[in-house]
């Protein structure tokens, strides 16, 4: 499907080619270059600085919720000042847009920042550049994908300005909450908004994985085995290969949704009595949706780990000097990984009145996937063994997410065995655990990947120092937010409370409040530092050289500049795996993949 | 005033420019680039990844030395014991792991920080290694799943215990109503069509089964030692019971009865004289005291647990175990549905 293009790209390329050599091969209208562009590199530059722009809204709500949760009922004139006279009289926060904001701050880090921002932005730009390709399979397509994200991240932040407020179901929006506009404000305008949203959003998603998966499999440079590619597409391959084969069981989620709550069907509603009446609906079921829904949340997981796993795989070989350890083991894990996570869902759901039977299967298989897991962390340990560690930034978040990957992977033992999840299910203990596991694993990855790939994004080089003095600021205060929620999980807090004041059996739990929304802050306001390090570098940073961090992959194999189809000339051939860093037998430390390899020298990836 | 503000603003803006452009320029003159990355900096960088794992590991240590005496008193109900067990032996794993691997990482990140005078070993892959790091985890878990799975079924098998004490939970935004069988051990037929101000769990009238039920709320009271068995349901959205003391936690589903069960072993006075339950109470009281609250005893509670609305966070119950005989005087005061209706 996919060969004609290239081949045509390929023809088109070597004709001009012959004919311009120096200057930029189209002319092309400022809307046409950046705006409504068809290259993956712009669309990637897109995507980053959408993503930024939403996690910073997504960051400045959790400071809001944050803020109630340690001193409730204290007046903040900051709360007042971006939340208006309606949400927050007095600088106290409304108990319905606290259950707006819980649940915006988690839609938006979910699926727009570590979704569509994480995949988005490294898929697009990488997967070209890595296996040696012009561009993307169909430029049209993931311009359409950029697009459709940018869309529904519009109406998502739009929904925030209605008068009823947004969403407030909780980012999992369950019905019958979410779908009964009496049971809460929520449910009115801004639950719709939402779900148009996220329909919008889940398009943008499958052309993405569409193109990606057929990029990777059909666009391959001469030479480019399966098994010579970076771990960074092997990751986003399986990235991709789970979001078309989820997403779409949650767009089918979101529309028997719609129309349970503007066609009076009764696919989730059932003996249901509110506003003083009983309504029609029989014979639904709300585990339905919650089995849909977490037939893609779990996936979810993994697409948003398993890209930032594979970035860290390639910025810790590299700054290591050293091979990925196993690196077929890593292939198998990231496949195992993808495999099982479509059948470990109802891990979710032990205490929804799902049949127990059911549950003790999915015990079984969520504990496998640890296995998987574990092998990924201790060969990302054992590349670092006998290294020659370079502390890039980029090194800094990827060990960063090494570190995080495991605290708060170990706590999904207990919270994947039913027995012990009765007791901590729903409370602050999860709360501690996704975040670290997923949200700080991830955006550390994010992070590293933008340290790591900041030349070839804009060409210019990000400030070493800020990146220090960010990632240290970064790292101390989110164990600050995160680690203490365990005890509060184990002291019985349940999550999504406006406040823990009405129970006196929470009262001696303030002081750890205290301690997550201070350190919140202080972590928030070290962003800036990012932000400020990030903008400027866009504009002022120091000029790249072409392979600033002697690294083997072929993204550095061309020109610093963004040429229109990546490599001035003919494509490169690829004559070994991406990890041949300090080869014995070879003078430099790096062994770029379009080295041929020598007499009787084998290939890596081979074995 | 604001003119001072937008002064001040602008004056640092342009000295923040000025500042940008003394760097830019002096960019020039140096010989590694900003971005560089030099052997002080990875041995600065190195020793302060060291140094971070010590002061991670001293805070992991100082959280659980502080807060542990905040965790949930030791499980006041039969199958609760076994779930403290279960945890305990995981979290001692876990922390195992926990400590161990991240020892490893900050460490090699330390020992092996760069140097422009060495060079890195080439080391593929050993499948050995990999094997030992796969079957090891393998036979760990395979552990934990066998125990997890043992206690699962124990817990969620049905109850043929003649002798129990059956209660249904209804919840709706934002409160509990407590439903015992009464004499005949028995819950009455519901229908939702039937709920009205009157008949607020929405009993089915035509059904003799449901007149000795009896509807309690704010407070019940359950005898020790017997087994509980709770039926849950829900009028509006769901909800989730949630007795953290007792170890049990069911979601309240609408269109669907939901069940959990248990059997508590100590009652609310032998809690309030347990060591542990002092001390935390004590905690409380203090926290209570600094903020100009009365100070409380100790109590078994019902929570909700499932995001259900603007008052999720205040949908409660008081749970009172009893011994038999004040279980008893205390259900003799009760009234049973039918008398409630006829009034």
């Amino acid at each position: 499907m996919s060969s004609p293009t290239s081949s045509t790209l390929e023809k088109e390329h070597l004709s001009h080619h012959a004919h311009v050599h120096d200057h930029d091969d189209h002319e092309e209208s400022f809307v046409s270059k950046y705006i409504f562009s068809m290259d993956h590199k712009v669309i990637s530059r897109q995507f980053l600085i959408t993503a930024v722009v939403m996690a910073v809204v997504a960051m400045t709500m959790s400071i809001i919720f944050r803020l109630q949760l340690a001193w409730p009922g204290e007046k903040f004139a900051f709360i007042n000042a971006v939340l208006g006279d309606k949400w927050g009289k007095d600088g106290i926060l409304d108990p319905n847009m606290y259950l707006a904001l819980v649940t915006i701050h988690g839609t938006i880090m979910v699926f727009f920042v570590l979704t569509g921002g994480l995949s988005g932005t490294f898929s697009n730009l990488l997967i070209p550049y890595q296996i040696g390709a012009r561009d993307m399979a169909s430029g049209f397509l993931n311009m359409l994908s950029y697009w459709f994200f940018f869309l529904s991240s519009v109406i998502m932040l739009a929904s925030c300005f209605i008068q009823d407020g947004p969403a407030s179901a909780g980012w999992t929006i369950y019905p019958p909450l979410s779908a009964l506009p009496e049971a809460i404000p929520g449910s009115k305008l801004g639950m719709t908004l939402w779900l148009v949203s996220m329909a919008i959003f889940i398009v943008s998603s499958l052309l993405g994985s569409l193109n990606y998966i057929i990029t990777i499999i059909n666009m391959r440079t001469k030479g480019m085995k399966m098994t010579r590619m970076p771990l960074t597409i092997w990751a986003f391959l399986v990235t991709a290969i789970l979001g078309v084969l989820s997403f779409p069981v949650l767009f089918s989620c979101a529309l028997l949704l719609i129309f349970d709550r503007s066609f009076h069907t009764s696919f989730y509603l059932s003996d249901i009595y509110i506003g003083g009446r009983p309504l029609d609906n029989v014979g639904g079921s709300p585990i339905l949706f919650e089995h849909l829904f977490w037939f893609l949340g779990h996936p979810e997981v993994y697409i948003v780990l398993l890209p930032a796993l594979g970035m860290a795989s390639e910025i810790i070989a590299t700054n290591s000097r050293k091979p990925i350890f196993g690196y077929r083991a890593m292939i198998g894990s990231i496949l195992a990984i993808g495999f099982l996570s479509f059948i470990v869902w109802g891990h979710h759901m032990y205490m929804t009145g799902m049949n127990p039977f059911l549950g003790s299967v999915f015990v079984f298989t969520t504990l496998l996937i640890a296995i998987p897991s574990a092998v990924k962390a201790f060969n990302f340990i054992t590349t670092m063994w006998k290294g020659n560690i370079q502390y890039t930034p980029a090194m800094m978040f990827a060990i960063g997410l090494v570190a995080s990957f495991i605290s708060g992977g170990v706590t999904g033992i207990i919270l994947a065995d039913s027995t012990l999840d009765i007791n901590v299910h729903d409370t602050y203990f999860v709360v501690a655990h996704f975040h670290i596991v997923m949200g700080l694993s991830a955006i550390f990855g994010m992070f590293a990947g933008v340290y790591h790939w900041f030349p070839k994004l804009f060409l210019r080089m990000m400030n070493k120092k800020l990146g220090y003095i960010h990632f240290w600021l970064t790292t101390l205060t989110a164990y600050g937010v995160f680690f203490p929620m365990h005890f509060l999980g184990l002291a019985g807090v349940p999550r999504r409370y406006y406040t823990n004041s009405n129970f006196p059996m929470f009262d001696n739990l303030v002081d750890i409040n205290e301690i997550v929304t201070i350190c919140a802050i202080v972590g928030a306001l070290a962003q800036g530092v990012f932000l400020f390090n990030f903008f400027y570098s866009i504009f002022r940073g120091e000029k790249s050289p072409q392979n600033p961090w002697k690294a083997n992959s072929l993204e550095w194999t061309t020109p610093m500049a963004h040429l229109h189809g990546n490599w001035p000339n003919e494509l490169p051939e690829v004559h070994r795996w991406a990890y041949d860093y300090s080869k014995p037998g070879y003078e430099k430390d790096y062994v770029p993949q379009t080295v041929p390899l020598a007499d009787g020298e084998e290939d890596g990836g081979e074995h | 005033m604001n003119l001072l503000v937008l002064l001040a603003i602008v004056l640092l803006i342009i000295a923040g420019h000025q500042l940008l452009r003394v760097i830019e320029l002096s960019r020039g003159l140096k010989k590694t680039k900003e971005w560089q990355v030099t052997d002080s900096d990875n041995d600065m960088m190195g020793k302060a990844m060291l140094m971070f794992m010590f002061v991670f590991f001293a805070f992991f240590f100082w959280q659980v030395n502080r807060w542990n005496d905040r965790a949930l008193p030791p499980a006041a109900s039969e199958h609760g014991a076994k779930i403290d067990a279960l945890f305990d032996a995981n979290v001692y794993l876990i922390t195992f792991v926990f400590l161990v691997t991240n020892f490893f990482l900050f460490w090699f990140a330390y020992k092996y920080r760069g140097n422009s005078q060495n060079k890195a070993v080439y080391y593929p892959h050993n499948n050995k290694i990999e094997m030992l790091w796969t079957v090891v985890p393998a036979v760990a878990l395979t552990f934990i799943i066998i125990f997890g799975l043992k206690y699962w079924n124990e817990i969620t098998a049905e109850s043929n215990d003649a002798n129990k004490v059956v209660i249904e939970l209804y919840a709706k935004q934002f409160d509990w109503t407590a439903r015992f069988a009464g004499k005949d051990g028995k819950l009455g037929e519901t229908d939702f069509r039937q709920i009205s101000s009157t008949n607020s769990v929405g009993m089915d009238t035509s059904d003799v089964v449901g007149f000795d039920d009896i509807l309690v709320k704010n407070e019940i009271h359950i005898p020790v030692g017997r087994e509980i068995e709770l039926h849950m349901r829900s009028r509006d959205v769901i909800h989730s019971a949630y007795l953290p003391h007792f170890r049990a936690q069911m979601n309240c589903v609408p269109g669907m009865v939901t069940f959990f069960r248990f059997k508590p072993t100590k009652t609310t006075a032998e809690m309030r004289k347990d060591p542990y339950v002092v001390q935390l109470m004590a905690g409380i009281n203090k926290q209570r005291a600094t903020e100009n609250k009365e100070p409380v005893e100790f109590d078994y509670t019902l929570l909700c647990n499932k995001i259900c609305g603007a008052s999720h966070y205040n949908m409660q119950m008081n749970v009172v175990v009893d011994t038999e005989a004040d279980y008893n005087a205390w259900m003799q005061k009760q009234k049973a549905v039918k008398t409630v209706a006829s009034k």
